[in-house]
């Protein structure tokens, strides 16, 4: 009689890497849904195409890599990549800068490099990064949420908009759309206008932030604390990063607040709580080792704000994110814990 | 007192299973047929027959000897005749075959009377209870099988703290629970021993919370004793808390040294089980010839049974109500680190502490590792399980790719196999494989370098010999030569040559007629002689032709 002999351990928790990311999409209902509310259709219009064209584009790699197709669709990373790089572009974009986006984030940055695992960099930040640098008209004309409540943009409207570049009420795109609260806040400083000047003149802050911002930053921020209670992600990253941004911007902040933002405003806008939570936080292209993972969260929250204070682009989550990819590994190498039973210190 | 307990980092939540299994006393499992007796059941030199085949044995006789200090001596679990000494089936994951003693039983169950000798613990010196203990072929009852006597000598060291193992983290395994509620007072008995041989200066018995009852049995008990150096200690319910260092660190907040022992710490740790048969020995001159052993899993009966060491594996199942026809799997040990048989013809041995029938693991969520894993993902979920404190992702990122120098600089020996980091991959990569095979591979590197080195000592030492040999040759040749040319070396024969040729010179000269006057001629007479000269050298030359 021959008897199976599979080695231990025999038994199993119940997860797997789709569990993991569909707990990630799960988190992140929250903030779509507030995003939906304030900021229209756009968002779920563009995560469709985002997913479709990931999809494709990943399937198409497997088969030219000669990888099993099946399982590496079904792992949802595609999904969560399509999801994260949809949060991060104007609703309103033609349909075509989040498929190129797609390519870049799913052929170019993962599977080139060799698909799930193996990526050094974020896939939806290179893809974001790619079409910033060479869009910027298209990647910068967000719609801020009053002007999209005024005119009842409804779900087809949306459509049109977006595959076919017809505006209703015969408006442009131009006529829509106003720079984003940080993107307000850097041009106008560099007018010598100070923060609270900037702030009473433009309808489109709110108390931290920018209006309807915020509260998707609040789902964020929830979904993300989920996330740590579902251990999916361990606490390090995100408190790290949102520290570090706190902290840098509160000596800022006390030193001058004419000329620097509050804290609150840089952890309510832009990409910080999505980044903290949902992006940073990466497995696969972050640090792994506990006392890594706060270095560099530490290393992102300060160069995020280096980059939005001081550098060319109003946000600086993305590149920050990317930087910090390429030191993960040496991070990891200098911050291995001490094992069980060998000497302390 | 309630002591303060210390944490362990990482772990993991498993579904315990135990509550099947506790719910009947145990009874003593049926006589078997044939007893299969293996001569190595422990860590150290296989033990030496001292019966023939044909020889009959009484119950509890000693049948092979333990060889050396680490050894352990095998008794006859039951009376009966010794039917031949062979290789058989042993429970390893190797599936290998060892030499064993088959036993027939007769059926009476008879031991010697004479044989049984009791002693009084307080008449006995540690050495003399080592001696018994070793006696009676008593090896760790945990799992690993080191003979008891080892980490019962604590030689110089000075024993603060001896910790009795009752934990049993691992899911299913109830027979040290079961051992605990039927027993306490020969644990309790056992631990003075244990205490008694290692002068140790308190004693823990440590239990996981979840074991409400047994804990409230082993409490009153030791209430009752009113040992006050003995504590009973209610560890987390968390997996491995009962592995060794873990354990130890719960209990002392101390750290076994990377590569010592946990007698460097001044502590000892022995299995609940081994404390109790150290009581049966030396209180009831019993040798160890049965344990309490669970079977659980696909069995109508799931339960504990008192087995007598050599029963096959296969009568046990029957007896739980298991289908020999549909066996596909049988796990020795627990479900996280025990492993898989080639086939149920294997005998109890005295570590079988669990034996896990097929499907067990129905109800657990089980990767089929036939699917391929999935990549890892980096999530450091395995880091986070890890009770070392270890990088099991990039042991297993090293591991993969052979490098075996940075997988130790890892630390992959430090690695106890717990399968924490296995169980929760979400990639299901079978991780612990990959440690074994590095280890293993490293320990082959090791080997062979050793041979290797041992080979390059042994040419270097020839070529060494065969120099000294050529050199002492030329000196023998040497020195011969000298006392050949004793009386008048080298030196002395080229002086008499000299003295010779000079002698023959001066002879020469004084014979030699010199020509006189033939200082200040003139040029007219000088010419003449040379005419006188040349005529005298062409006569010469004439006459010398002839």
């Amino acid at each position: 009689m021959q008897l199976k002999t599979p080695t231990s351990p025999h038994i199993h928790a119940d997860t797997s890497v789709t569990a993991v990311m569909s707990r990630v999409l799960l988190a992140l209902v929250p903030a779509i849904i507030g995003y939906v509310y304030f900021f229209g259709w756009g968002l779920p219009i563009q995560i469709a195409i985002a997913i479709t064209a990931g999809l494709g584009f990943e399937a198409a790699m497997l088969r030219l890599r000669q990888r099993p197709i099946k399982p590496f669709l079904q792992d949802g990373s595609v999904i969560v990549t399509a999801v994260l790089l949809a949060f991060c572009i104007p609703p309103l974009c033609p349909w075509w800068i989040i498929v190129i986006g797609m390519f870049f984030a799913v052929v170019v940055a993962k599977q080139l490099y060799g698909g799930l695992g193996y990526n050094p960099f974020n896939p939806a930040m290179v893809g974001y990064v790619v079409l910033l640098i060479s869009f910027p008209k298209e990647m910068t004309s967000w719609v801020p949420p009053e002007i999209l409540n005024n005119l009842e943009v409804r779900f087809t409207d949306t459509l049109a908009i977006v595959f076919l570049g017809d505006f209703p009420y015969k408006l442009s795109l131009d006529a829509l759309t106003m720079a984003t609260p940080l993107d307000t806040v850097k041009t106008e400083l560099s007018l010598s206008k100070t923060v609270g000047e900037i702030k009473s003149g433009n309808a489109i802050f709110g108390d931290f932030g920018g209006i309807g911002w915020e509260w998707i930053g609040n789902w964020l921020f929830l979904g993300g604390v989920w996330l740590i209670y579902k251990k999916v992600i361990s606490w390090h990253i995100p408190l790290a990063m949102l520290g570090s941004l706190f902290a840098i911007a509160m000596i800022f902040y006390l030193k001058d607040a004419s000329n620097y933002a509050s804290p609150m405003f840089h952890i309510f806008s832009g990409a910080a709580m999505l980044g903290a939570f949902f992006i940073a936080t990466d497995p696969v292209s972050a640090c792994t080792t506990p006392m890594g993972k706060v270095v560099f969260g530490a290393g992102v929250g300060v160069l995020t704000y280096i980059i939005r204070v001081w550098g060319g682009y109003p946000d600086g989550v993305a590149f920050a994110v990317l930087l910090m990819n390429m030191a993960a590994p040496t991070i990891d190498y200098y911050t291995r814990p001490r094992v069980y039973g060998h000497p302390r210190g | 007192m309630i002591r303060k307990l210390f944490d362990f980092h990482g772990g993991v939540n498993l579904r315990q299973h135990k509550k099947e299994t506790t719910q009947h006393p145990v009874q003593t499992a049926a006589l078997p047929k044939r007893l299969i007796l293996p001569l190595h059941q422990h860590i150290g030199h296989p033990a030496e027959p001292v019966v023939a085949v044909g020889d009959k044995v009484f119950k509890s006789q000693l049948i092979a000897r333990p060889v050396s200090d680490i050894s352990a001596a095998v008794h006859a679990s039951s009376s009966g005749k010794v039917v031949d000494i062979c290789e058989h089936d042993i429970p390893h994951p190797s599936g290998l075959k060892a030499p064993c003693i088959i036993i027939e039983t007769d059926g009476f169950d008879r031991s010697r009377r004479e044989s049984v000798r009791t002693h009084n613990l307080n008449d006995l010196s540690p050495a003399q209870i080592r001696n018994i203990i070793h006696q009676a072929g008593i090896v760790g009852l945990g799992g690993a099988g080191f003979p008891a006597t080892i980490k019962l000598n604590p030689g110089d060291k000075k024993v603060e703290t001896l910790i009795i193992n009752g934990a049993e983290c691992e899911p299913y395994i109830t027979c040290d629970e079961m051992l605990i509620r039927e027993q306490a007072v020969e644990i309790i008995e056992g631990v003075l021993i244990m205490r008694q041989a290692l002068q140790a200066s308190r004693c823990v018995i440590a239990i996981e919370n979840r074991k409400f009852k047994t804990l409230d049995i082993m409490n009153k008990m030791v209430a009752r004793s009113g040992y006050d150096f003995i504590e009973v200690v209610a560890v987390p319910t968390v997996y491995p808390a009962g592995g060794e260092k873990q354990l130890i660190q719960v209990i002392t907040g101390q750290e076994v040294p990377s590569q010592g022992l946990p007698i460097d710490i001044g502590v000892v740790c022995q299995n609940i089980a081994t404390a109790y048969a150290a009581c049966r020995a030396v209180e009831h001159g019993e040798p160890l010839i049965s344990r309490y052993v669970t079977i659980a899993g696909s069995v109508v009966k799931p339960r504990n049974l008192e087995v007598r060491i050599g029963t096959p594996i296969s009568d046990l199942i029957e007896q739980c109500g298991g289908n020999r026809q549909t066996l596909s799997k049988l796990i020795i040990g627990g479900p996280m680190m025990g492993f898989a048989l080639h086939n149920d013809d294997v005998p109890v041995v005295k570590t079988t502490n669990c034996i896990l029938v097929n499907s067990v693991i129905a109800d657990v969520p089980l990767p089929s590792r036939s699917v391929s894993a999935m990549p890892c993902i980096r999530c450091g979920a395995c880091a986070d399980a890890c009770p070392m404190n270890l990088l099991p992702q990039q042991l297993y990122w090293y591991a993969k790719a052979k490098d075996f120098d940075k997988v130790q600089e890892y630390d992959l020996f430090d690695c106890i196999e717990c399968g924490c980091c296995d169980y929760v991959c979400p990639s299901h990569i079978p991780l612990v494989q990959y440690y074994r095979f590095a280890k293993t591979e490293i320990w082959n590197q090791e080997r062979e370098k050793q041979f290797a080195d041992y080979s390059r000592q042994r040419h270097e030492f020839h070529n060494y010999r065969l120099e000294r040999e050529k050199q002492e040759r030329e000196a023998r040749h040497k020195q011969k030569r000298a006392e050949v040319t004793g009386q008048k070396d080298g030196d002395s024969k080229q002086a008499a040559i000299q003295a010779a040729l000079e002698r023959v010179r001066q002879k020469r000269e004084q014979s030699a007629v010199k020509p006189k006057n033939t200082d200040n001629l003139t040029t007219e007479q000088q010419q003449l002689i040379a005419e006188v000269e040349a005529r005298r050298a062409k006569k010469t030359t004439i006459k010398n032709k002839h």
